[in-house]
């Protein structure tokens, strides 16, 4: 995973609350068997409205994407963050974050930046009013500064850790795979196996 | 301080607890995998040289893109064979029981996994999809994850989590005649919103919980992502074990014996502590349907369509106007009056066999109304197979309804079973968000009950709403 210390990209507010993964990425465009590739897919449906926010030219080549609450509903696809990715965005800013959408980000060095709502109001305000203002977003110092606003942004520490450092979730565990035999040789002998039985 | 089911169940399986902010390093005793979040995971292992550490904890089925017809022929759409293909390929190449197509185990991942006995009380079962929930009706933890945490799964068994905070759902009093554990979970979420579970494991209790069959807890902790909830849990009773005896996978002898005595103790201690609580009062409950686009948005079916301008909340009043004019529908219209083409029943939600036959009952000599389709696919080939063994195919086919082979089909539309835009379905499946059936699709979310009366009255309607059946005509 790549590391992330600090961003800077043009901002795209996205007036919408709920934005559930099948909008960041409608279930036609999952059967691809890549992790890449999947920028066409991102918000579709919405894209083919004129009037969206990335159809406006000004807006179009953001990285920084400030949502409404509950960004990342729905399905669990990785999908949604490869997508965003695809496309160029690195940082999305919510006030709120579905669970697994938030771990998923975590994991492919999207940064999930969570604001107030009323930091996130800011933040449209003057995304819309001077479009093409590029936003900052500083992961050490848990900031995103854009015009005169500096803003705080919460991550939890260990996430924020593995971002900066560009850490992969596995090597990590595999250091401790001798912990994993040893809790492995505790399971009750009663637990099922998926090895086929009879009737099954 | 006595500990709540989800505490136990947690701290049964944590491998190496974690210091400050690291998490803990939680055991996973099931993985399920399908075809559509899995092949980008097998890549990272085969880039990396690592083999599946369990294959024995793991088992693969394909339901999100297989057709509901014609399922002896190849799939047509070639996207979806590659994918199809690629899980094969991986089974076969990293030693994962896979139920293809045509096989007689296949069929929606959560539906298959409980069928076979693999799901149990006490476990943890992990899967690529959001709906992993619902095995978390036998009192396990089931959550659902992403790719990358598939593949850290395979090569681990294990993941790296912080505990959940956990909220107890109280259910108490009678469901009336004619409402449904679905109308139970989706008043839970009009309830604390779509927003309201982040965080949290939902423990659902209470009488009314109680009395469920062990399908219908099912369908309720299925739908407890829809709550933005991460897992949801029942504690297991007699009614669980029952369930359980016999099914292939399940312990038997001394074993049994011994499962029993460690799934007795699951409960919640009288003197634990739940962070949240919320009480639904089951009495008052009638039957549920959606009429936004997120399934927080939804009311009585005896309410009307509601009016953004009484809404109080800015981004709230927003999100309604957005989806009444996506769901193309007017404020103060009775729901009872709101029209539909399609009426879907099936889905990980309400695929089971009970959903078949009480769809089926209110179907019986009754006819699906003229420009209706009707969509029943079970959700699984056992679910199927069990279905035409008690002629329920023949009420579904006699009423003018399709009778399809196993899939997740219209709940997402990876497969041919799509809505065509601007096309409006009663769906037993667990997300109404725009364009889920099918791009520009209106979809409302509704229990099988309801589905069937929909069907035949061709606007939303629960059995009551039915004029009496002529089951002289139907014998």
């Amino acid at each position: 995973m790549e590391a992330f210390t600090t961003h800077t990209g043009v901002g795209v507010p996205l007036r919408r609350s709920n934005v559930d993964t099948d909008q960041i990425i409608p279930a036609v465009y999952l059967k691809r068997v890549t992790r890449t590739g999947f920028a066409d897919g991102l918000f579709a449906a919405w894209r083919s409205d004129e009037g969206f926010v990335l159809n406006d030219p000004r807006f179009s080549a953001g990285s920084v994407l400030v949502a409404g609450p509950d960004f990342g509903t729905g399905s669990s696809r990785e999908h949604a963050v490869w997508a965003l990715g695809d496309y160029g965005f690195r940082v999305v800013i919510s006030s709120r974050f579905a669970d697994i959408f938030r771990g998923n980000a975590g994991k492919q060095g999207l940064l999930a930046a969570q604001c107030a709502q009323s930091d996130v109001e800011l933040l449209w305000k003057l995304l819309e009013q001077e479009p093409g203002t590029e936003v900052t977003v500083d992961l050490r110092e848990r900031t995103v500064t854009a015009g005169e606003l500096v803003l705080p942004f919460t991550i939890d520490d260990y996430t924020r850790w593995r971002l900066l450092e560009g850490l992969d979730d596995i090597a990590l565990t595999l250091r401790e795979v001798g912990t994993i035999d040893t809790f492995e040789g505790s399971r009750p002998g009663w637990l099922p196996t998926t090895t086929p039985v009879a009737g099954s | 301080m006595g500990r709540t089911l989800a505490e136990k169940v947690w701290d049964a399986h944590v491998v190496r607890r974690g210091s400050g902010d690291e998490p803990d390093l939680l055991y996973i005793d099931l993985h399920l995998v399908h075809e559509v979040t899995s092949p980008q995971a097998f890549d990272g292992l085969r880039l990396a040289g690592r083999p599946v550490r369990r294959p024995d904890l793991t088992i693969a089925t394909e339901d999100h893109n297989v057709p509901t017809t014609g399922i002896d022929l190849p799939i047509a759409d070639p996207v979806s064979r590659t994918q199809v293909d690629t899980l094969r390929r991986n089974c076969a190449e990293f030693g994962v029981r896979l139920h293809p197509m045509g096989d007689v185990d296949q069929g929606i991942v959560h539906v298959v996994g409980p069928q076979l006995g693999l799901t149990q009380p006490g476990m943890t079962v992990v899967c690529g999809d959001s709906h992993t929930s619902t095995h978390g009706a036998f009192g396990s933890i089931a959550f659902g994850i992403g790719t990358s945490e598939v593949e850290h799964v395979l090569a681990t068994q294990t993941l790296p989590l912080k505990p959940f905070r956990t909220m107890a759902v109280n259910v108490e009093g009678t469901l009336r005649p004619g409402v449904t554990s679905k109308d139970i979970i989706l008043a839970v979420i009009a309830r604390i919103g779509t927003g309201g579970g982040q965080g949290y494991i939902l423990e659902y209790r209470g009488s009314a919980i109680e009395a469920l069959s062990m399908e219908a807890r099912m369908t309720v902790c299925n739908m407890s992502i829809e709550a933005g909830a991460r897992a949801g849990m029942i504690a297991p009773d007699a009614t669980t074990f029952e369930y359980l005896r016999g099914r292939p996978h399940a312990p038997t002898g001394a074993d049994w014996d011994a499962a029993v005595e460690y799934w007795s103790g699951l409960r919640t201690d009288p003197d634990a502590e739940f962070d949240a609580e919320v009480t639904i009062d089951a009495d008052a409950l009638t039957p549920f349907v959606t009429w936004g686009t997120n399934p927080g948005q939804g009311l009585p079916l005896g309410e009307r369509v509601p009016d953004p301008a009484g809404i109080a909340d800015e981004n709230e009043r927003f999100a309604a106007e957005k989806a009444l004019s996506y769901m193309d529908l007017t404020p103060g219209t009775p729901l009872r009056e709101v029209a539909v083409d399609t009426v879907f029943l099936g889905s990980c939600t309400n695929g089971r066999i009970e959903d078949l036959r009480a769809a089926a009952e209110v179907l019986r000599g009754r006819k699906v109304a003229g420009g209706v389709r009707m969509l029943v696919v079970p959700g699984s080939m056992r679910v199927r197979g069990q279905a035409e063994a008690e002629g329920l195919h023949e009420v579904f086919l006699e009423a003018g309804a399709e009778w399809r082979s196993a899939g997740c089909s219209m709940c997402l539309g990876m497969n041919p079973d799509q809505l065509a835009p601007g096309e409006r379905s009663a769906s037993t499946s667990n997300r109404n968000f725009e364009g889920r059936q099918g791009k520009g699709g209106r979809t409302h979310l509704v229990s099988p009950l309801v589905a069937a009366a929909t069907a035949v009255r061709g606007t939303l309607s629960s059995p009551e709403d039915l004029p009496a059946a002529d089951l002289a005509a139907a014998s």
